[in-house]
């Protein structure tokens, strides 16, 4: 267990490396598919990236180095100085219902303008009447 | 090409900025404080949350009794979200047929393999055991209503795409969903009425680690799992079945 910690104090500079970049990557990655992807299926799934990628931002800013699950399970009751930050983790857990829930409702109007359309793709929808 | 590039360029600068933003606050660093003198909004919920509420998860401690009426708003979202879809995704009946005689795509109906619909038949109860489990458990282990009723409307995308002519008695579902939604601003109005504030959990809230403690959390995160389970069901029926229900 304590060597288990010594190992994460040691490449604390890397995992923030690797946190935080992972996290801005997917932000760019979304990003980029919703400025530059024509069909609009891709424009959701960049939707739905970024916001992953803001999910993991928030998870990695209120992890604190070697503490736990803030859950008060048996045998740590007392062990309230040794959780990470609980209030990043509730409010990603919002993020991600409200996430679904755009993402559900973005999807359902592809459908619909593919249904009118016949296509899924930006370019072609420039008939701005139904 | 050259739009192309000048994107990536921007994303670019955009990445570094938000990363040499998130450095200021640096990985693993305790902001937190001291938990018994609380000075951080964290700390204030990581002592009160087992000291006060005897609520074992203090994650579901601040979604449900300290921000529930943040929760209550997020509930109303998915609501919305999924009627919203209903109406979208709507179709007469006429406006069904025509599509099926222009050339539009209809769904893959090859039949499932013996193998998936035995596996389906007895995975489907499973899930819905775990499902229940979580968002019973959701004070006391990691999970909730929210996680619960997602698994739940997974057993049931099981069976969706498992067995094409599996149908959900739409009635229940809404009505399930409308009294669990019912059920959750009526638990908030006895807080209201008995203690002055809306959503205000009781004063009796039971033993750390026990299944019936935390007070009203347990019960408002078993409203909040049927719903979601029964919303969420009801947005993949939606989404998979474009045919018009015969009620309709």
């Amino acid at each position: 267990m304590s060597n288990y910690q010594e190992i994460i104090s040691q490449y604390r500079p890397l995992l923030e490396i690797i946190v935080y970049g992972s996290a801005v990557a997917l932000i760019l990655i979304g990003l980029y598919a919703v400025l530059v992807k024509k069909h609009l299926v891709k424009l959701v799934i960049g939707l739905s990236l970024i916001d992953s990628g803001v999910n993991l931002l928030f998870v990695g800013v209120g992890y604190v180095t070697n503490h736990t699950a803030p859950i008060f399970s048996p045998g740590f009751e007392t062990a309230a100085d040794k959780m990470v930050d609980p209030v990043p983790q509730a409010l990603v857990l919002t993020a991600i219902v409200i996430g679904f829930a755009v993402t559900a409702l973005a999807l359902s109007l592809v459908i619909r303008l593919y249904r009118h359309h016949k296509t899924a793709n930006v370019e072609q929808l420039n008939r701005l009447r139904w | 090409m050259i739009k192309r590039s000048f994107v990536v360029f921007l994303l670019l600068v955009l990445g570094v900025a938000v990363y040499e933003a998130f450095r200021q606050a640096p990985f693993g660093q305790n902001r937190i404080g001291n938990v018994d003198h609380p000075q951080s909004v964290s700390a204030f919920y990581l002592k009160h949350s087992p000291e006060t509420l005897h609520t074992a998860n203090s994650v579901t401690a601040i979604v449900v009794n300290f921000r529930g009426f943040d929760t209550l708003g997020e509930v109303t979202v998915l609501f919305l979200a999924a009627t919203g879809l209903a109406s979208i995704l709507y179709r007469r009946k006429e406006e069904e047929e025509a599509a099926e005689k222009g050339h539009l795509p209809q769904r893959i109906q090859l039949p499932s393999s013996v193998l998936v619909r035995t596996g389906a038949k007895i995975l489907f109860p499973l899930i819905l055991m775990l499902g229940i489990y979580v968002f019973v458990h959701g004070h006391l282990t990691p999970g909730g209503g929210f996680q619960g009723g997602a698994i739940i409307a997974t057993g049931f995308l099981l069976m969706f795409i498992t067995y094409k002519r599996f149908n959900v008695n739409h009635n229940v579902l809404i009505w399930l969903e409308s009294l669990s939604g019912l059920a959750f601003v009526l638990t908030g109005v006895y807080g209201l009425i008995s203690y002055g504030s809306f959503l205000q959990n009781t004063g009796w809230t039971g033993r750390l680690n026990d299944l019936i403690s935390g007070g009203l959390i347990p019960l408002i995160y078993i409203f909040i799992g049927i719903k979601v389970g029964t919303e969420l069901t009801n947005v993949l029926d939606t989404l998979l079945h474009t045919k018009p229900r015969r009620n309709e």
